[in-house]
């Protein structure tokens, strides 16, 4: 663990501690939202520690608040979430060998974690990154929301602030030396119009799942293969 | 909301994230698989980035939010520090928002 610190440098560090902050206060308000809302305190604190991903969290409080039943909830929340294992089959490798590892390394396996680890050149900083964004949003995100769930309407609203721009403009960042590489370019922007079409359609979470289409157009092996 | 729902969603994103990380361990993987999960990956997060800067919900998000990420894709482009990204995109936003644009 000692490691992590010693392969990260400060330009890293201060990177995934920008993120960090961004996400404490957007979990300082969906803890705000949900006590809002009505639910009880421990709802979002629980929710947070134990599914650890954003999106379905506000979609699952929502959804419920709006006077939808849970099992809706949940299962939008499974939709949204699906794109974890696709992920999970992609950076598998960077987390580590051991039991514990493994388990407490899927769980913060985050959308941020992934762009984090993909964004580096060699495995032991890809290790170092993804552990270092994963366990600082963790504990800014938890840190957040318990605050916001107490501090309720106290909290301002995350968009006045702009902090919505934060999320896609740090995936952005860490993707563009990715897309240098136009086999990789090309299927991604495929995805993200496939992605965009459909999202006034389908329920939140599909139109991400349906970008992966975007893959047939990555070149055939056996072209790039072949000698020139 | 109650801890049975809490407790299904958790498992539940717990099991796509444990099965994608178990399921690359077990599986010996030629080169060009690994190479297209890889970009798979890619695919997912700049589909992410394009559907959280321009939709909330199902709706278009309004200029401010994707003029804040384009500015702070753009200052990334040009090598800029990570926290100028960060802080960039933001006040973009929060500037634009400020000025009446939604």
């Amino acid at each position: 663990m000692r490691s992590i610190w010693r392969t990260l440098d400060a330009e890293l560090w201060r990177g995934v501690l920008a993120i960090a902050l961004a996400a404490a206060v957007n979990g300082a308000s969906f803890g705000a939202i949900s006590v809002a809302a009505g639910t009880p305190l421990w709802v979002p604190v629980v929710m947070s520690l134990l599914i650890f991903a954003g999106g379905s969290q506000y979609m699952a409080i929502g959804v419920v608040a709006a006077g939808g039943s849970p099992i809706a909830a949940v299962l939008g929340g499974l939709v949204l979430n699906a794109r974890h294992l696709p992920f999970g089959l992609a950076v598998g490798d960077v987390i580590g060998r051991t039991w514990p590892a493994r388990i407490l390394g899927s769980h913060l396996l985050i959308d941020e974690s992934v762009a984090f680890a993909m964004a580096q050149t060699d495995a032991r900083r890809a290790r170092a990154a993804y552990w270092a964004c994963g366990a600082s949003l963790f504990l800014a995100w938890n840190l957040g929301v318990f605050g916001g769930a107490l501090a309720g309407q106290l909290v301002s609203d995350p968009e006045v602030l702009g902090l919505d721009a934060v999320f896609p403009a740090v995936m952005l960042a860490l993707v563009l030396p990715a897309l240098k590489d136009t086999g990789k370019l090309r299927p991604a922007l495929i995805g993200a119009v496939i992605a965009l079409a459909a999202t006034p359609f389908l329920p939140a979470g599909v139109p991400v799942l349906l970008s992966l289409l975007g893959l047939l157009a990555v070149p055939r092996r056996n072209k790039v293969e072949a000698p020139a | 909301m109650t801890l049975i729902p809490i407790l299904v969603l958790a498992l539940g994103t717990f099991a796509f994230r444990f099965g994608g990380v178990l399921l690359r361990e077990r599986i010996t993987m030629p080169e060009h698989v690994r190479e297209l999960l890889s970009t798979a990956a890619i695919v997912l997060l700049v589909a992410l980035v394009a559907t959280s800067s321009l939709a909330k919900g199902p709706s278009f998000a309004g200029w401010a939010l994707p003029a804040g990420v384009l500015v702070g894709g753009v200052l990334a482009w040009r090598k800029a520090p990570f926290v100028v990204v960060v802080a960039a995109a933001a006040a973009t936003a929060a500037l634009l928002r400020l000025a009446g644009v939604a």
